[in-house]
């Protein structure tokens, strides 16, 4: 059986690997294949496989490119990832990829779509609107006919039609993956000294580049894998991180508040393969499944519109209390407008519940973690000592 | 500072915004609703079918802004808890809250009976209206309208905004007001809104005249305020198009340009500029100074299409009343993607005879900013038309450096000036 050790670092080393190759390699097996990158926060996975293409997640630059041309893009209020994910494009990086889709999350990433349209006139670039109306008859019939336009879109790129049972395929797999991540969310909230979470990040960083077939296989085996090694249990603190679903923090950064006495039990980062929270129904036709799905079965997050006062940060709350967190963590990026507008929100209903936070801001290329191990730090020894 | 020398449409509106002010401020006195909502995609026509009151959130930080108040508001809401890096429209508007919410005409501006929540090219409506919801305790109507993000609007799109629209929005608004929609109340509204429009065009584009009657960022501001906030779709605001229309074809006749904030007539105009972006609120004055102190005129911007781009050749339209409230929502200006941005703010140069096209990059507004040196860049190329860019903030009197400001501005002057000479020269 493989070790946690050698399957993580072959997911760091796709997820480090800013070329690409594993991608690349995908692409280049079968003559005729396509690849179709996707931005935050949430895209329809299943469409572009059933498609017969490679989703691959991209998320920012990290903190190993050095974004030159992506600055001359962007004035300094504005934050990293549009300019790192521009200094990809620029650089070539992306010279694979046949298509993009930038999902609603924001109004840089809205913006960011047109631009690629300028940069990159020849790859089929699809700004992908979700509802924000919530009712099946209004936002789901909407959706239902934005995800047949991405349908053929996507049939247009290809050459191929889509066909119904295709998507149904595809979606079964995704379930899979969808029921592989929750049980890997519930272990590590169950054991999170065995799965810690530096870990389970890079397994779904990886896991968002590669066909998710194999990513499901590499779930199980993970799992098999960390139940059986035995890793010391710490006196660490147990915490949720929110904020933190589009552009990522370094890796260090996340690695930093694991070394300053927390464990972390839950969070949004990246959140694709978690927004859709149950399974996609395989009974009915594949795009009102989809929508159906998104619609009542989606986490909250700062990108979607919470129709109730009430139910804000409920989700939050739950998602808390489900984990056994004892306290929250709110890291958002520098200039991140849907993490900080959200802020007071989810703070105020977090001091509501007597639910412990702090919060800070990063850059994916933050280099100075003494700070946030100070911070995480004392925010661990200030629960330890109250609760 | 002194006041800006008043036009007489400028006085006209002034008192317009007075009375409006009066309605919202005197609501418990007579029993009408007030709503909240924004300026891009507002539902105006809609609201007065329902005899509700219009409250503009960005219109009062704004407000806050030139009477210098914004700037304390801000660091309010900043020590309880909000970011410094999100919009200061937002903030200045908590912050005001937290003072004692009170409007321009010194009275305590009520609680809104319901927040309409038009969310059009801006992902911060949406987070603002959550915000004060929380505050307010009041209904919430959002009426989502997607974003023309290849360039146009669909049918699922209108049919989509066109479904909210009956079953959710009018529904509230039945709701709140007590008053039943009537359609023939909507049509009207809709008939004198697109009359207004009509002059509103021919005002915008009269900019392209040598010289400008107008300033079509500093002037064009006053000019379309009726349009985009309470008056659209009243007679109110006929007459007032009616009377900048006679204003401004007063100054054509006679070959005048707009008033200056000094007061003179702007006849010396040495730069035709296109601008792009929101003005600066708090140093207003002395940012319209710059310009107009060494000869620069506005001959058209994209500030002036963020409540509806009549110019491109939308109007409200009677007979399709539901449908044209979806397409005026779909077409505000940062709906539309960058590369429409591109061709619009291109064409602009062109057709305006400009020289150039600035850029204000609002610090913390990015639905018009993000992907605007993009902009910039592109429109230089596809003109051969050269592009400045300055950094100033809506409301935040922090982030407006005079000093840096002036300096980009006489490079860019000069630019201009050398590209003229290597023009000439060439020719
Ligand atoms: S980090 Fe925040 S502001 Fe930046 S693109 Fe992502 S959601 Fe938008
Ligand atoms: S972000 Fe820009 S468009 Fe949105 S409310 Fe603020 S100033 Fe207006």
């Amino acid at each position: 059986m493989t070790s946690t050790a050698e399957i993580v670092s072959r997911c760091e080393a796709i997820f480090e690997d800013l070329d690409f190759t594993a991608a690349r390699a995908w692409k280049d097996a079968v003559p005729g294949r396509k690849v179709v990158g996707f931005l935050p926060l949430y895209a329809p996975l299943e469409l572009i496989h059933a498609a017969g293409c490679l989703p691959l997640g991209l998320f920012g630059g990290g903190d190993k490119l050095e974004v030159i041309h992506g600055d001359a893009f962007y004035q300094s209020y504005i934050c990293r990832i549009p300019r790192s994910t521009v200094e990809l494009g620029m650089t070539r990086r992306l010279d694979f990829v046949d298509g993009m889709i930038f999902p609603f999350v924001c109004d840089v990433i809205r913006n960011l779509s047109g631009m690629w349209k300028i940069m990159f006139p020849n790859v089929w670039t699809k700004f992908f609107d979700t509802p924000q109306n919530f009712d099946p008859e209004i936002g789901g019939s909407y959706y239902v006919a934005e995800l047949q336009e991405m349908r053929e879109g996507l049939e247009a790129l290809t050459g191929r039609k889509i066909s119904d049972d295709d998507l149904r395929r595809s979606i079964a797999l995704y379930n899979e993956n969808r029921r592989l991540v929750r049980q890997l969310y519930a272990f590590r909230a169950r054991q999170p000294w065995k799965a810690p979470t530096s870990e389970v990040y890079l397994l779904m960083r990886a896991g968002l580049m590669m066909d998710v077939a194999e990513h499901n296989a590499l779930l199980v085996g993970y799992m098999a894998a960390a139940e059986k090694e035995d890793r010391p249990k710490r006196d660490n603190v147990r915490v949720a991180i929110y904020g933190s679903f589009c552009e990522q923090p370094p890796l260090n950064l996340i690695k930093s508040i694991e070394m300053a006495g927390c464990y972390v039990v839950e969070d949004d980062y990246i959140l694709v393969n978690r927004f859709l929270t149950e399974d996609v129904a395989l009974d009915i036709d594949p795009l009102q499944a989809l929508a159906a799905a998104y619609i009542g079965h989606s986490v909250e997050t700062s990108c979607k519109y919470v129709p109730r006062e009430g139910e804000k940060g409920k989700f939050h709350v739950d998602q808390i209390r489900k984990a056994g967190a004892e306290g929250v963590i709110y890291a958002t990026p520098s200039f991140c407008d849907p993490a900080l507008l959200d802020r007071p929100m989810i703070c105020k209903k977090l001091t509501e519940e007597g639910i412990p936070h702090i919060s800070f801001k990063y850059a994916e290329n933050s280099g100075q973690m003494q700070p946030v191990r100070e911070q995480a730090g004392t925010f661990a020894d200030s629960i330890k000592l109250w609760s | 500072m002194s006041e800006i020398v008043k036009e007489p449409s400028m006085l006209l509106q002034k008192e317009m915004i007075a009375r409006n002010y009066e309605a919202i401020t005197s609501k418990h006195e007579t029993g009408r609703k007030v709503s909240s909502t924004f300026v891009p995609g507002n539902l105006n026509e809609l609201l007065l079918c329902f005899d509700i009151v219009n409250n503009l959130p960005e219109i009062n930080a704004i407000q806050n802004g030139m009477r210098k108040l914004s700037g304390n508001y801000i660091m309010d809401a900043e020590k309880a808890g909000h970011s410094e890096d999100v919009c200061t429209y937002v903030k200045a508007d908590i912050g005001m809250m937290g003072a004692g919410n009170i409007a321009p005409n010194g009275k305590p501006f009520p609680k809104p009976d319901v927040l309409l929540l038009s969310y059009t090219g801006c992902y911060t409506f949406m987070k603002w209206f959550e915000l004060l919801r929380e505050e307010y305790k009041c209904p919430t109507l959002m009426l989502h309208v997607p974003y023309e993000g290849d360039g146009h609007s669909t049918k699922n799109m209108r049919d989509y905004i066109v479904k909210q629209l009956k079953e959710v929005i009018i529904p509230g608004l039945e709701e709140v007001s007590g008053i039943k929609f009537d359609i023939d109340r909507l049509r009207e509204a809709l008939r004198n809104s697109a009359k207004a429009e009509d002059n509103l065009v021919w005002v915008l584009e009269s900019g392209k005249h040598k010289p400008s009657p107008i300033d079509a960022y500093f002037g064009g501001v006053y000019y379309i305020g009726p349009i985009f906030t309470a008056f659209r779709g009243t007679r109110d605001a006929i007459a007032y198009y009616d009377a900048l229309r006679k204003e401004v074809q007063a100054r054509i006749e006679t070959r005048q340009g707009p008033i200056t904030p000094d007061g003179s007539n702007f006849n010396d105009q040495r730069y035709r500029l296109i601008v792009e972006g929101p003005p600066n609120w708090t140093n207003f004055r002395e940012f319209w100074k710059m310009f107009s102190d060494e000869g620069a005129v506005v001959v058209a911007s994209s500030y002036t299409k963020v409540g509806g781009m009549y110019d491109l050749g939308f109007r409200h339209d009677a007979d399709n009343p539901l449908e044209t409230l979806a397409d005026y929502c779909l077409g505000c200006y940062t709906n539309r993607n960058l590369p429409t941005r591109v061709d619009i703010l291109a064409k602009y140069i062109e057709e305006y005879e400009a020289d150039g096209l600035l850029i204000n990059s609002i610090k913390s507004c990015n639905s018009f900013s993000a992907g605007q040196l993009m902009i910039m860049n592109e429109v230089e190329r596809r003109t051969g038309k050269p592009g400045a860019f300055i950094e100033t903030d809506l409301v935040d009197p922090r982030y407006f450096s005079a000093a840096n400001v002036k300096n980009r501005l006489e490079s860019y002057f000069q630019m201009i000036e050398q590209k003229r000479l290597g023009t000439a020269k060439a020719a």
